[in-house]
């Protein structure tokens, strides 16, 4: 075997210096009855040649682009990678290391990781962020749980027009606790109705999505508001941070806890992870944060250096009273988005925006003149809602043969909107692309 | 005299990434505009982020040149304990990377998804034949993750029971996660100490072991690299009070194929595709954190689970008493894909062999520096194996310097200061990827270290002198810690 | 780190088996860490004190003390409420380390009852205690 490089000689001379005569004596402290009895019935090996062919056949069968086209989005983003990118994060000093214990051998990981969360807080307006959070769902979870440790209060509003996977994980995170949520309702215009906290003066954290789940822009500034009034904290989540490129940022609109998923930031959507947990917060905060941070310092010669830093938060020196259990993070997946911010760039990054809105709009236009109806009013970024026809299923079923997938139906998640589905356009369909299915679902 | 790895390098001077570029510069390809313009509202938009405009060779340059600050494995020998840092092969990168997984959309059809359906389906069967477990989730997205989710399973057990246990029995062998993760769950941790052998006894466990403690966390083969001998008596203690046995897996690199988890009474496990599945840590992650469970733990699992009939796959959220979600869609799939490439390229011998290499080659290392470097626990270990500076301090040497000093010699030093019993450790775990005459070399510098120690020790205290920054200052950093440039 | 022998354990003060020191001031006490704790800990990063005008019980944490890579408790070495904090230890927390007894205090307690004060070691007897 390829990997395994000890030779029969290397392994006798290896057990005599050891002073055993065969490999099983190295095992005698593993008892009998602990033992596997058969061998592992495994399949047995394939050449390398032979694994190329086995993997081709197995992700030949799934439903891409550029043969499909998928209209989806929903917390999950087909968006260009430069193949500097991809190039660049396969450079294996990055990808064969770990978590930069050492900081004087994990300079690059380190600086790459510091860049990474300072690009990231510019993007999302805060002071602060992380080195990074498994996806954006456990982000969401650990934004909660850190604003019930900062407030002391158990009590939380959450939208429900947040990804509903998302809300899933929050509640299987807060099912063992005594912590409370409070489900905030949606308005006929496709935003979140904050009405009813009003008065609450118990809720640690008010969270909403924006864009949210519908793909609808959330007023973030009076959601803030309305949460601050109301002595909570107020957290924003999101599954489409590109949206930043063009709408305001969340930290500007007065969030205290920025947090979601960072897939769309060059990195491959690999049938719904690895992605990218992105938090932010406030420096006043940051001694109640979950995960990595990596802060700049000096050597012994004055030189510039970073290191990883506030590690006292941390389970592997707080143990069970850590701001959270996170050891192995999304690191790579962070350089990814920072590569990728770095590419696109300042000036670069408002054009891709807009330019994912600007389709976006068309394909709306497009739909509404061919008789559609668009389920909600408010602003929307590369995502939207529409209503269609009773009996549409049937035409989704069809296209689906035709290789377009007409987005996502959202009635599983939401009962009361039945024949409403979740689009989205990003910059890799085109006009083309657009018309072939507003013609196709018209037809 | 053999030529020891370690040298200076080239290293050249880089900027952080704001401080270069120009405005106007661009690194990305721009779609063709198709489309007309159409204005947002003032009200929603903003300036746009304040990043910098660079174009593509500034941003090739930029990442090449970090890269070469960083010590990977592919760049030397990377022994660093309880992290399983083996080769990680360039296939998997591949499989993982074709086009139909690394752009398959997660809510795809299921007629659309079989690939990656099927390939989650046999690698949990994969999973539970190598631990002896008997159904596995792949949602957790990391080894805590993983950990979370065992402590979730005891929860959701004991409640439909009609329980609500306050305790769990953890180790002090054990990682900080496995605290850390208990504490998530409202379960408070109560310590347990290892025995004069550097195991767990039955008697200290039946000490503590009673109706409120849900269960122990133990990880096997423990920190220490020794397997936990009394594992049977252990458990069979902890279910006649009614509590469940967690085995964290972190340590799963030495017993592939050896170890049957169900058979010795381990009623949850998890693993870290990224150790012991040969799936690169990535400077930190991603990685991924599978449960295995036996039969009786089923009905609690992770939704959505893949099932299949008639060779067609899908997805079923019909679990009534699931857990729950842990992750927006199914865990950490590029890693799965992974992990799927390197068990079908080992086959069932090679794994086992991998595990009998991880253990020979730490056993190796273990009998060439004994003396030289204190042995805490002087027994047969299995893939790691501890020392302790015990012998260095009377020169006024540490544990942090001796490790500081391997990077001189061109290794990335082994773990330290953990586990947290054993004062001044050094936790050595090689895998079974280093050659005999990598591991020579690496012996070499560690006796030569040692000789250093006691005849130059000022050359220890101020190392290492060959890396491109010195010794940092961590103080300072979190004092008034910099966060963000 | 220092010998038994180089601590500054001054006599002014009283002593608890946590390291606290707990000095009188009128009818309040001022407390901190003493010279040995401060050198087991090493650079001191972080220190997080109580809210002014809480109340806690003897042996109760009232905070916590950081170095780099460790965290420890911080324990009332009499009851009391605290009627005051060291607001220089947010943005130097080295203070504790220059000068522990002085300008690196910590709080300032009205005692419940004077009494734990008397109770609470002599420099001897807590010296007996390091030299174990």
């Amino acid at each position: 075997m390829r990997y395994l490089p000890h030779t029969d000689e290397d392994i006798s001379s290896m057990l005599k210096t050891i002073g055993v005569k065969k490999v099983d004596d190295l095992f005698k402290t593993v008892p009998d009855d602990c033992r596997h009895t058969e061998p592992l019935n495994l399949p047995k090996p394939l050449t390398e040649w032979e694994l190329n062919g086995l993997f081709d056949t197995l992700s030949g069968d799934m439903a891409v682009s550029p043969e499909y086209k998928v209209f989806m989005g929903a917390g999950s983003y087909d968006h260009y990678i430069p193949e500097a990118v991809k190039y660049l994060l396969g450079r294996s000093e990055f990808s064969t290391s770990y978590t930069p214990y050492q900081p004087e051998i994990s300079q690059g990981t380190l600086q790459a990781v510091f860049e990474y969360q300072t690009l990231a807080a510019r993007l999302l307006g805060m002071e602060v962020a992380n080195a990074s959070l498994y996806d954006g769902a456990s982000a969401l979870a650990e934004a909660l749980l850190m604003a019930i440790r900062i407030t002391r209060r158990s009590r939380i509003a959450l939208s429900m027009i947040i990804h509903p996977f998302y809300r899933r994980v929050v509640k299987t995170y807060f099912e063992p606790t005594d912590y409370e949520v409070v489900e905030l309702p949606c308005l006929g215009n496709g935003r979140t109705d904050l009405s009813s906290i009003e008065g609450m003066n118990d809720l640690a954290a008010v969270a909403v999505q924006s864009p949210n789940f519908f793909g609808c822009v959330e007023d973030l500034k009076s959601a803030g508001e309305t949460a601050h009034n109301n002595t909570a904290l107020f957290i924003t989540a999101f599954t489409e941070p590109l949206a930043y490129g063009l709408l305001k940022s969340p930290g500007s609109l007065g969030a205290d806890i920025a947090c979601g998923e960072g897939q769309s930031l060059g990195i491959p959507r690999s049938f719904g992870g690895p992605g990218l947990g992105m938090f932010a917060g406030r420096m006043e905060h940051v001694r109640s944060m979950p995960g990595r941070l990596v802060g700049k310092t000096v050597d012994m010669d004055g030189k510039r250096g970073f290191v990883l830093t506030l590690a006292t938060r941390e389970q592997h020196i707080r143990r069970e009273k850590a701001t959270s259990n996170i050891c192995t993070n999304s690191s790579l997946c962070a350089l990814a988005a920072a590569m990728y911010m770095a590419s696109v760039g300042g000036s670069g990054i408002r054009e891709l925006a807009a330019l994912n809105h600007d389709k976006s709009e068309y394909l709306k236009s497009e739909l509404t003149k061919a008789g559609f109806e668009i389920a909600f009013q408010s602003p929307t970024f590369n995502e939207f809602t529409f209503k269609a026809p009773a009996g549409f299923s049937a035409v989704y079923k069809r296209l689906l043969d035709k290789k377009i997938v007409a987005g996502l139906p959202i009635a599983p998640f939401y009962p009361e909107l039945q024949d409403h589905y979740l689009l989205c356009v990003t910059e890799t369909s085109t006009r083309d692309d657009m018309d072939d299915l507003v013609r196709e679902v018209k037809s | 005299m053999k030529e020891f790895p370690g040298s200076t390098g080239l290293s050249i001077n880089e900027p952080l990434l704001w401080e270069k570029g120009k405005k106007g510069r661009n690194g990305f390809s721009l779609p063709r505009r198709d489309v007309e313009p159409c204005p947002l509202d003032d009200e929603l938009t903003g300036e746009g982020p304040d990043f910098p405009d660079l174009s593509e060779i500034d941003v090739v340059r930029h990442y090449t040149r970090l890269s070469q600050w960083n010590f990977g494995v592919d760049t030397g020998m990377y022994p660093l304990g309880s992290c399983t840092m083996k080769y990680n092969p360039k296939t998997n990168e591949r499989q993982a990377g074709t086009k139909g997984f690394a752009g398959a959309h997660p809510l795809l059809p299921e007629t659309l998804s079989q690939g990656a359906l099927r390939l989650m389906f046999e690698l949990e069967r994969f999973l539970a034949e190598i631990t002896g477990m008997e159904a596995v989730t792949l949602q957790p997205a990391a080894g805590a993750h993983g950990e979370y989710v065992g402590m979730r399973l005891i929860y959701a057990c004991h409640k439909n029971r009609g329980e609500r246990r306050s305790k769990i029995i953890v180790p002090d062998t054990a990682h900080g996660t496995n605290p850390a993760s208990a504490s998530l769950c409202g379960y408070s941790a109560m310590p347990v100490k290892s025995n004069e052998k550097g195991i767990l006894s039955p008697e200290a466990v039946d000490a503590v072991m009673d109706e409120d403690t849900a269960g122990i966390m133990v990880t096997n083969p423990n920190t220490i690299g020794l397997f936990e001998e009394n594992i049977r008596k252990v458990a069979e203690i902890v279910h006649s009070k009614g509590g469940l046995v967690y085995a964290d897996g972190a340590n799963m690199n030495a017993v592939m194929g050896i170890v049957h988890m169900g058979r010795i009474g381990v009623d949850i496990l998890h693993l870290n595709l990224h150790k012991t599945f040969s799936t690169p840590h990535g400077g930190g992650g991603p990685g991924s954190g599978p449960v295995c469970v036996r039969s009786h733990l089923k009905p609690f699992l992770p939704v959505p689970r893949v099932i299949e009939a008639n060779g067609i796959y899908s997805l079923s959220e019909d679990l009534p008493e699931s857990i729950g979600k842990v992750h927006a869609f199914y865990g950490n799939f590029g890693v799965m894909a992974r992990a799927y490439s390197y068990i079908r390229s080992m086959g069932p011998e090679d794994l086992k062999k991998a595990s009998q290499l991880a253990v020979l080659n730490a056993n190796y290392i273990k009998e060439s520096l004994r003396g030289i470097y204190h042995l805490p626990y002087d027994r047969p270990c299995m893939h790691e194996c501890v020392f302790t500076d015990k012998v260095q301090e009377s020169y006024g040497i540490t544990t942090l310097d001796i490790a500081k000093r391997l990077m001189d010699y061109g290794f990335h030093p082994p773990t330290i200061y953990f586990p947290l019993v054993v004062h001044g450790a050094l936790m050595i775990e090689p895998t079974e990827t280093e050659s005999k005459e990598d591991i020579d070399i690496f012996i070499e510098a560690l006796k030569a270290i040692a000789l250093e120690a006691k005849e130059n020790p000022d050359l220890l205290r101020n190392a290492p002198h060959k890396c491109r920054v010195k010794r940092l200052d961590e103080t300072t950093a979190a004092r008034k810690p910099c966060l963000a440039g | 780190m220092k010998d038994v022998s180089l601590l500054n354990i001054p006599d002014d003060f009283r002593y608890a088996e946590d390291h606290e020191w707990a000095g009188l001031e009128g009818d309040n006490v001022v407390i901190g860490i003493n010279d040995y704790a401060q050198d087991q800990l090493g650079d001191i990063v972080f220190v997080e004190l109580p809210k002014i005008g809480s109340s806690f019980n003897k042996g109760d944490e009232f905070g916590t003390v950081e170095s780099v890579k460790a965290v420890s408790e911080l324990y009332m070495p009499v009851g009391g409420e605290i009627i005051e904090v060291n607001s220089a230890l947010e943005g130097t927390p080295e203070l504790v380390n220059k000068d522990p007894y002085k300008e690196g205090w910590m709080i300032k307690v009205k005692p419940h009852d004077t009494a734990e004060f008397n109770l609470l070691m002599t420099k001897d007897a807590y010296l007996e205690i390091l030299k174990g």
